[in-house]
């Protein structure tokens, strides 16, 4: 691309200012520095993360808060294992739900039509604040308190991934759908065999969108998860914190492991998360 | 968008729609509906127990006294709301400090969430090598869990063996005392989520006709003059947008401040939905929280309503 773009775009853009890498420059330090700190220190004694903050090479180089973790008091293997499982079952729930639903709200036509889209759209603008207690108390009376159904189910049930997907099916063209209705295939086989395929990529940044979501939840696992072993990597994470208070390593350990498989998430699926927000933005 | 989305929708329906001469078979309406019904089915069923179902469920529970650990909870109308506009009642004045903090959190937050990703997302929209990668790098904090963010900045801001302090010999009370917590919080927030409104943001500035700025270097304006009249005027509907969407999202701030300063000092940072959290969850109290809850959604829905109108009226 860079053999191409500057020709054609010389006569109108000037020389980009070399102050302009030195902003990008800088603010990438700003973001980074932080986040290698936390992963350095995850390889510091405690001792040296205290005793030397400003420092932020290991001195002397250790795995011990890692090994500590793998076999301290907190299970945080565990709570990974729990996060990976509740995130992946979500993501699954979402992708099934939400793409049959947005294919009726997208391609047929029924009784009620813009009731039920005006309604769902409408919750997207509701604060999740409105759902903590009702949703605490059903899901109490379920029996799913202190189980990772807490997690996947009441999750899975939100407006954002109907909305999304009907977006996208919406602008599949009519015409393979027309020809495949006139060859006698019926709505199912339309929806399995010709859009879910070619919304492959829609798919796809759903999918990641919605496990990060669920990877990083915060406020309603910290109140429906109660037993150690029942925890995810989020609301662990607090636990190590008030655990390992002043062992800064432990602390940054776990920090790492809960970052490490969002981190290679995005960096996989950086294009398409990108797109997608800055989409939001333009079409919202 | 809705209206004509729902136009283009009906081009792919079944029907009598089909271009004349086409085979197209026409099902009763009753079946066409009852299949869409059956793709709606699992969706609707989820939807309807965790989202819709909650939202009545919270407003029938905010007009009772509801207190899980009871058989009983008494009716009481309007009172739960009538209590948080009566000032001495037991929950009116935590309350409103409560929403007293998000509101500062907000009014200091919305800006710099504004100002700083717009100044990186015009640095972005220059003709840059590696633009993907600096997107990429900017966006990766906001990917990452607040409790992954609230345990490394406790860690660098912990006021006597933290980073912050080492590196520049100063004792600063960064998480315990104000305004030094609210300063850090904000901070720690936009640096966390600058990369969101920066990707938005450049999207916007990428749909800038180049002729706008041609004709107004013609005209002879300068930088300056370029900014006011022809980015910042072609930026409307995204900032609108953008504008909307921080405000709401401050305004649901809890995380950090559950995690660093732990809502302190004293009640200080405490924020309106850790307050609610707390009352409802904790406290037991689980009537007068959704009340609070409501009454939050409607400040926060008449907030988003002006900012509309207030973007509207600028046109």
């Amino acid at each position: 691309m860079s053999a191409l773009a500057p020709t054609k775009r010389r006569g109108l853009a000037q020389r980009t200012n070399p102050l302009v890498y030195v902003g990008l420059y800088l603010v990438s330090l700003v973001i980074v520095l932080p986040l290698l700190w936390m992963f350095l220190t995850s390889f510091k004694t405690d001792f040296d993360a205290i005793s030397s903050p400003a420092n932020p090479i290991p001195n002397p180089f250790t795995v011990d808060a890692y090994v500590t973790l793998a076999g301290g008091s907190q299970p945080i293997l565990t709570w990974f294992f729990n996060s990976v499982i509740a995130a992946t079952a979500q993501t699954l729930i979402i992708l099934v739900t939400a793409s049959a639903a947005a294919y009726a709200l997208a391609r047929l036509e029924f009784v009620g039509k813009k009731i039920v889209f005006g309604v769902i759209i409408a919750t997207l603008l509701v604060p999740g604040v409105i759902f903590l207690i009702p949703n605490y108390l059903i899901v109490q009376n379920l029996g799913w308190l202190d189980s990772l159904w807490a997690i996947i189910i009441p999750g899975s049930a939100g407006a954002f991934g109907v909305f999304f997907l009907r977006q996208f099916f919406i602008s599949l063209p009519a015409e393979i759908e027309e020809a495949a209705r006139v060859d006698g295939a019926g709505d199912f086989r339309i929806f399995w065999q010709i859009v879910l395929p070619l919304s492959r990529p829609a798919l796809a940044t759903l999918a990641v969108l919605s496990f990060l979501t669920n990877w990083n939840d915060f406020i309603w696992p910290i109140y429906v998860l109660l037993s150690p072993e029942n925890l995810t990597l989020q609301p662990g994470l607090a636990v190590l914190q008030g655990t390992y208070s002043t062992h800064f390593g432990i602390v940054m350990a776990g920090a790492v492991i809960a970052s490490v498989p969002v981190l290679i998430l995005f960096t996989l699926a950086q294009k398409q998360i990108v797109e997608s927000v800055a989409n939001s933005g333009i079409k919202g | 968008m809705t209206e004509t989305a729902v136009k283009l929708s009906s081009r792919g329906g079944p029907g009598p729609r089909g271009k004349a001469g086409r085979p197209v078979r026409s099902k009763p309406v009753g079946r066409r509906s009852a299949v869409a019904y059956l793709f709606l089915a699992p969706f609707l069923i989820l939807f309807s127990v965790f989202v819709l179902g909650p939202a009545i469920y919270g407003l029938w529970i905010s007009l009772h006294i509801w207190n899980p650990l009871l058989d009983d909870h008494p009716f009481v109308g309007l009172q739960n709301y009538i209590d948080l506009f009566t000032p001495g009642s037991l929950t009116s004045g935590d309350f409103w400090k409560s929403m007293g903090a998000t509101g500062i959190f907000t009014v200091a937050s919305v800006p710099l969430l504004l100002v700083i990703p717009l100044g990186i997302a015009m640095l972005l929209n220059n003709k840059v090598r590696g633009g993907s990668v600096f997107r990429g790098i900017f966006f990766a904090p906001y990917v990452l869990g607040v409790a992954v963010i609230s345990v490394l900045w406790r860690y660098l801001l912990d006021p006597q063996l933290g980073v912050v302090n080492a590196l520049i010999g100063q004792d600063i009370p960064w998480t315990v005392q104000v305004p030094w917590a609210w300063i850090s919080l904000v901070g720690i927030t936009v640096w966390w989520t600058l990369g969101l409104n920066t990707i938005i943001l450049l999207a916007g500035l990428k749909g800038i006709s180049a002729e706008l700025y041609e004709a107004a270097a013609i005209d002879g304006a300068g930088p300056w003059r370029k900014f006011t009249s022809v980015t910042l005027p072609g930026l409307r509907p995204v900032m609108t947008f953008v504008v909307t969407v921080t405000i709401l999202a401050s305004a649901n701030m809890f995380g950090q401040a559950y995690l660093i300063t732990k809502g302190g000092p004293g009640t200080d940072t405490r924020t309106a939905i850790m307050y609610i959290a707390d009352q409802g969850l904790t406290q037991n109290q689980m009537g007068a929280a959704t009340a609070m809850s409501y009454l939050l959604f409607a400040v926060l829905a008449a907030v988003s309503v002006l900012n509309f109108r207030l973007q509207r009226d600028n046109t």
